[in-house]
């Protein structure tokens, strides 16, 4: 199993009365309620997060990108995956994703994610979602109908720049460019392991299996839900014939760690609830735009945005349904433990994405949940996979040679004194 | 009124509803598409032959995936007037068919009669920013474009109760193929700089709209009129933005005076 810490860096100082007082946590979301003097905290409290997970033995350290977002500080997550570039040198960086449909022109994507795979010695995970219709619609005013082309030719055009070992002409309905030629490229060949963070549409599905991507459901309503969906991925799996390995899926699940049950909704619940009751508060239409999702995955799933049941779920939320539920993995040690391998086995998945730091949950809390894991629940859950133990080809692989940029100083002396040949 | 079906040169197919004598009128609806009643084509067909087609997105016509973008909605719109065999038809196009047919009329100003243009989405004003339709809860919907949003509500609906989940399915999957159609001219912003084109224009317009218009408020009937040398402008009362469907009577009395 690979286990990477996620930080999706809410905000948190989300009034108590956000739901009655707003509409929706995203796009629209007051932007008086963002205090960048407390903010400049907020970003060094997560990245130091993020650092101490790479300490803690995880495999990876996770971002990503939203707008608008009083759930999401990282409108660039490059920016943060730059910074941890500078102060790791182990764990992969992943970077799920940047929503190439919302980039004029996605060449961009392709140069940055280098920067970023070559300035970490190749540790970059790279995600490309399609985004989400809050995103890429509402925040960065892409036609919902033409999203999905938009991303497939944007897709298209970084794997080429890439792939290509001479500059290309690139004539796309969205973007025309006579010169493509990537500068710097990645060290990672052919490519950094891609991952596709996806919901239920049978087109991701075979999007990720036309080119082995890694498939990702990053859901924040656990396990038992995720798993009809997963199931559906996996027999898609076995009807394209493809081999079964559980790296081809990641999932996303938060996780609360304490020495019992009962110390977990001691220390966890406000956390995980101010996360579900404000955090999630999105205003659903913009939740679905017209033509965002295909026709054939409206008619599958229609309407469950719409219905006053479904909104009615986020709004009188209890610890207890949020653990009964599988919401939230939350317990002592083997609690934690035995719920996970549940999940993991399940969904059969090689990934997962922890969620740790939840709503407005303090550093020591964040801190102490994760080192219970690193220590207690991580070391028993390593080998579910045994007959893929040494399947990576899902995984990061760094230059051996590479620097340990946080163990030096300005000023220090230089540990190279010549140019690699 | 009766409903036929017509093939496009380029592949779509559109169904039409054409029914009366007289000096041809073309007739291309909103975002919303033509409702199940729609009493107002009937008024008018009593002098004009009038023919509304369903844009493709809508109803049973199909082609969507042909259509992209503003050239192709304005000269779809030219390839029904030729699949249907007209020569100068008159041009009316309400809310979103009124960006239409305004493109249209710039693309070839020769091949018109008059252009009236009824609650027509196309411009935009700082000062006036038009609400977000896809952005809207159902019930919002009603609310932005009826003077009276429970009779609108009905109306859209054809009367279907939304409380059954059945209904408020079947409306949903029809709405989300409608919109995410017209999301192509109209989202994020519904104005693809027509407004640079209009010096084209040769037909004598009529600009019709509701005065409690919430969706896209009388102001943008003042900027059409002044982009549009000449234009007449006529204000209904008691009416919003689906003005032809809340005052029929008076809406075709309108336009029958404007293209006798």
């Amino acid at each position: 199993m690979k286990f990477t810490w996620f930080n999706l860096m809410p905000w948190p100082y989300l009034p108590d009365d956000f739901r009655e007082r707003h509409r929706s946590v995203w796009v629209d979301i007051p932007n008086t309620l963002y205090d960048p003097r407390k903010g400049h905290h907020v970003y060094h409290t997560y990245l130091d997060q993020l650092e101490y997970a790479e300490s803690l033995g995880f495999d990876g350290i996770g971002c990503n990108e939203h707008h608008q977002n009083g759930y999401g500080l990282m409108p660039s997550p490059n920016l943060i995956a730059a910074t941890l570039t500078r102060r790791t040198s182990r764990a992969a960086i992943c970077v799920i994703g940047n929503s190439i449909a919302g980039y004029n022109p996605p060449i961009r994507v392709a140069e940055e994610f280098a920067m970023l795979d070559v300035m970490s010695g190749g540790r970059l995970v790279a995600g490309f979602p399609v985004g989400t219709s809050m995103d890429t619609n509402f925040c960065y005013g892409q036609i919902p109908a033409l999203t999905r082309d938009k991303y497939r030719e944007a897709h298209d055009m970084i794997m080429k720049a890439w792939a290509s070992e001479e500059p290309f002409a690139f004539d796309g309905k969205y973007n025309q460019l006579r010169w493509v030629n990537c500068w710097p490229k990645p060290i990672q060949k052919p490519h950094p392991p891609i991952y596709i963070p996806g919901g239920g549409s049978i087109e991701t599905w075979d999007f990720c299996l036309d080119y082995d991507y890694n498939y990702s459901y990053l859901s924040f309503f656990g396990y038992l839900r995720g798993k009809s969906l997963l199931d559906g991925y996996w027999e898609r799996v076995a009807k394209r014939g493809k081999d079964e390995s559980p790296y081809r899926a990641a999932f996303a699940q938060i996780i609360c760690v304490a020495d019992t049950d009962a110390q977990a909704e001691e220390l966890y619940a406000e956390h995980c609830l101010y996360f579900f009751n404000r955090c999630l508060h999105v205003f659903p239409p913009f939740a679905d735009p017209p033509g965002y999702r295909t026709m054939a995955t409206v008619k599958y799933g229609a309407l469950s945005q719409l219905t006053r049941a479904r909104q009615k779920i986020l709004e009188n939320l209890t610890w207890k349904q949020l653990v009964d539920e599988r919401f939230v993995i939350a317990g002592s040690p083997e609690t934690v433990r035995q719920q996970l391998e549940e999940c993991i086995k399940g969904l059969h998945i090689g990934h997962l994405f922890c969620l740790f730091h939840n709503g407005n949950m303090p550093d020591w809390k964040t801190r102490h949940s994760s080192k219970l894991f690193a220590d207690k629940v991580m070391p028993r859950l390593r080998d579910l996979w045994p007959d893929y133990k040494h399947d990576e080809r899902w995984w990061i692989h760094p230059m051996d040679d590479r620097l340990r940029p946080e163990e030096r100083r300005p000023g220090a002396e230089k540990t190279q004194a010549e140019w690699p040949r | 009124m009766k409903w036929q079906t017509v093939e496009t040169k380029k592949g779509t197919r559109c169904r039409v509803l054409e029914g009366g004598s007289g000096a041809p009128v073309v007739f291309l609806h909103g975002a919303g598409g033509l409702l199940a009643d729609n009493p107002f084509l009937d008024g008018l067909a009593q002098r004009h032959h009038v023919f509304a087609p369903e844009w493709p997105g809508y109803g049973e016509s199909t082609g969507d995936e042909l259509l992209e973008d503003m050239l192709d909605f304005a000269l779809h719109g030219w390839d029904l007037v030729d699949a249907l065999g007209l020569r100068q038809p008159h041009l009316m196009g309400h809310s979103m068919g009124g960006m239409i047919a305004a493109e249209m009329a710039c693309v070839a100003p020769r091949d018109l009669s008059r252009l009236v243009l009824v609650g027509a989405a196309g411009l935009w004003l700082d000062e006036h920013p038009i609400p977000d339709i896809f952005a809207m809860l159902p019930h919002e919907i009603a609310e932005a474009l009826f003077v009276d949003p429970a009779r609108g509500a009905a109306l859209l609906t054809g009367g279907a109760d939304l409380a059954d989940i059945e209904a408020l399915k079947d409306f949903y999957v029809i709405t989300q193929r409608r919109l995410a159609m017209a999301g192509k001219i109209l989202f994020p912003i519904p104005n693809r700089r027509l407004s640079k084109r209009l010096y084209r224009l040769r037909a004598e317009t009529l600009v019709v709209w509701g005065a409690a218009d919430r969706l896209i408020p009388p102001q943008y009937a003042a900027a059409w009129k002044a982009l549009i040398p000449g234009a007449r402008v006529v204000t209904l009362n008691g009416a919003g933005h689906m003005l032809p469907w809340e005052r029929p009577e008076a809406f075709v009395d309108a336009v029958t005076a404007f293209l006798a």
